[in-house]
């Protein structure tokens, strides 16, 4: 057989394995979210999850508040400065409103819930990993599936949506703030504009179903990335990384599709 | 205990922010209003030509809004265009039967919406009635084209 | 019946990725005695444990625990059995969001209903029995290494097992704390009644509290025996470990060409260059 031949079935070998490789991973990922997210509630379990509510969630607000209102403020501006040439900086509210609701309050909170978040929950589920903390909950015969994933999982679950509401809550603040205060658009129309045009299914509802798929996927990515790294230093600080990068590359595909479906008359 | 406790705190209030949010979104920015969905009736309009008519478009009778339009769908047995619109239920039985629908344009570029005007027939419209008296939307182009070939003859 | 081990490992085959890591062990561990297991490292005594533990399966072969095949059990009848030993792990693996206390009363909290004042009697006299009843208020971060370790032990008994496993646990501790240490495993050993399997390579201090001995090298048991009499194995493996030569069947060279032939290649392919 000539020598370039074998060597493409070399390559094509290869090719199969990575994929096998890939579609592997994806089995373990969807079988270790399944196990884990549907484990039995307990009271020990509402605990725990009340702690992960605070690490996950309350100390993200911060971060996703102020990122949040200057965004609103930006919107506002770059908003003011076209619609004014068609005489339309009435419509200012509505626009401040659509874009943040529907789009860049779920992925913005989601890209830097995957930042802040996302990255510390990968850490610490490897840390946990890495000093053997899991095989010896497992040694006392405790699942950590079900007492370190589970909660985990279900408070990222619950907060992104929270701080995505909150994130258009100061985005609208912030817009009005630049809109009516500074540049001098009437308040009334403002709110007005924005009341006749955002309907609360449609654009609302939509922007949380978002920020709940954007919800599972990122905590899903960051717990599985903890708990599936290989159990050193370095495994650790590469599946941090990891955790950032596929999340965030997730997010924004993700939007996409889900953009497509929702508005995009798909 | 005492650090769980305004941990739990905490929790309790973040969770407490989501909903005022959800409640301020729902409010302040949506205009939802916490009143029962109102009744509706439907009318149907056959147009000619129903421009930029979307689905969800308002449906107005003197700049108020009474309704919106529920779907848009080519009739094949005349080739035109059937606009569903769903009204406040109060106007039921109160609008003549020669009532005329127009498709408008709010502003120069603005979003297209129907606007209704009553006429003086003394039979009323009912529920699934059709509105007869139809006028098409503006199409610029076409205004252009007849603008343009007026010139040339005059 | 009469002379079964508590743990019988039958021919047990074991091997990760390409790597044999076993090739056939046996070993029976009897109840109520230090049975210690050595060898040189990378040669899967930690996999060992797990093996006994359930946390891993081997590719043939059985491990028996007191008449109980534990790769057959139900996922719920080896976590009753896992009620019944008590692991220390290398690094201690203590649980780095709860603190001392909390860290000892874990498995009694997870396994038992008793009120809150009977576990922390439980606690405190467990703590006392390594020395750190006063530390209990420490989180986990604040011990040093032996105190971690001495807590992992109190946490490892907490729940009164048949047996503990060791796992290498004179790892690096200064001499003090492995002092306390092989103290406290002879003593817990005595006092409970307890099986222990002990994984190590320092030799001097398990040879100190084993009853018996196996040595591990190359995926197979070695040797085995009493301390006395591996002390004076004719095996030249045996003893090289045993008596820590640099050299010997275990070579001290990764394997390669002679040095003479090394040289002259490598003085060939420069010329040549």
């Amino acid at each position: 057989m000539p020598e370039h031949v074998s060597q493409s079935l070399a390559r094509i070998t290869r090719l199969g394995r990575r994929c096998c490789d890939v579609l592997e991973a994806l089995g373990r990922a969807g079988l270790f979210l399944v196990q884990s997210a549907f484990s039995m509630p307990s009271r020990e379990g509402f605990r725990l999850w009340l702690r992960q509510m605070h690490f996950v969630g309350v100390l993200s607000l911060a971060i996703v508040l102020v990122s949040g209102l200057f965004i609103g403020m930006v919107l506002a501006l770059q908003g003011y400065t076209i619609l004014v040439d068609f005489g339309a900086e009435q419509a200012l509210g509505q626009m401040v409103a659509l874009s943040l609701l529907r789009e860049l309050a779920p992925v913005v909170a989601a890209l830097l819930f995957a930042g802040r978040a996302g990255s510390a929950l990968t850490a610490e589920i490897g840390l946990m990993k890495a000093t053997e903390q899991l095989t010896s909950m497992e040694m006392i015969g405790v699942d950590p599936l079900r007492r370190v994933v589970a909660p985990r999982l279900w408070a990222g679950f619950i907060s992104l949506p929270i701080l995505t509401v909150g994130f258009s809550v100061v985005g609208i603040w912030g817009g009005y703030l630049v809109g009516v205060e500074w540049l001098g658009v009437f308040e009334g129309s403002y709110w007005s504009n924005m009341q006749a045009n955002v309907t609360f299914i449609d654009d609302i509802g939509n922007g949380i179903i978002k920020s709940l798929v954007f919800a599972v996927v990122v905590t899903w990515i960051a717990v599985f990335q903890g708990y599936d790294l290989v159990p050193t230093s370095e495994g650790i600080s590469r599946a941090t990384t990891r955790t950032v990068v596929y999340s965030s590359l997730a997010v924004l595909g993700l939007d996409f599709v889900l953009t497509a479906v929702m508005f995009g008359g798909l | 205990m005492k650090r769980s406790k305004t941990m739990e705190f905490g929790v309790g209030l973040f969770m407490l922010a989501g909903i005022v949010g959800l409640v301020f979104l729902g409010l302040r920015v949506s205009g939802l209003s916490l009143s029962a969905p109102t009744e509706t009736f439907r009318l149907e309009a056959n147009f000619a030509n129903i421009g930029g008519l979307k689905p969800r478009a308002r449906v107005t009778m003197a700049g108020v809004t009474v309704g919106r339009v529920e779907a848009v769908e080519l009739d094949t047995e005349w080739y035109d265009a059937r606009v569903v619109m769903s009204l406040d239920s109060e106007l039921e039985g109160q609008l003549s039967r020669d009532t005329t629908a127009a498709i408008l344009t709010a502003g120069l570029l603005g979003e297209q919406y129907v606007g209704l005007s009553v006429g003086g027939d003394p039979e009323v419209l009912e529920n699934g009635d059709s509105i007869r008296d139809t006028q098409s939307a503006l199409v610029l182009e076409e205004l252009i084209q007849q603008f343009v070939s007026t010139m040339a003859k005059g | 019946m009469t002379d079964a081990g508590f743990i019988e490992i039958e021919n047990v085959h074991f091997s990760r990725g390409d790597t044999d890591i076993f090739r056939g062990v046996s070993l029976s561990i009897p109840r109520g005695k230090v049975t210690a297991i050595m060898g040189p490292s990378g040669t899967g005594k930690t996999t060992l444990l797990k093996l006994i533990g359930g946390q891993l399966a081997p590719d043939s072969g059985r491990v028996i625990i007191d008449g109980q095949d534990v790769h057959q059990l139900s996922r719920k009848a080896l976590f009753r059995l896992r009620k019944r030993m008590g692991m220390l792990f290398q690094s201690g693996a203590l649980f780095s969001d709860l603190d001392v206390f909390e860290n000892v009363a874990f498995p009694i909290r997870v396994h038992t209903d008793l009120p809150d004042a009977m576990v922390r009697d439980i606690v405190l006299l467990k703590l006392q029995a390594v020395g750190l009843r006063g530390a209990r208020h420490l989180m986990t971060s604040e011990l040093s290494g032996g105190m971690a370790r001495r807590v992992a032990l109190a946490r490892a008994v907490a729940l009164d097992p048949e047996l503990i496993l060791y796992d290498e646990p004179f790892v690096g501790q200064d001499p003090i704390s492995m002092g306390v240490l092989v103290q406290l495993i002879k003593r817990l050993n005595q006092a409970l009644s307890l099986t222990s399997v002990v994984v190590s390579h320092d030799i001097k201090e398990t040879l100190s509290i084993a009853d018996y001995l196996y040595l591990i090298a190359d995926g197979e048991v070695v040797a085995h025996g009493t301390p006395q009499s591996l002390d004076v194995h004719d095996d030249p493996r045996v003893s090289q470990f045993m008596h820590g030569e640099p050299d010997g069947p275990v070579p001290f060279h990764y394997p390669a060409k002679s040095l003479y032939d090394d040289i002259l290649s490598e003085d060939a392919t420069i010329r040549v260059g």
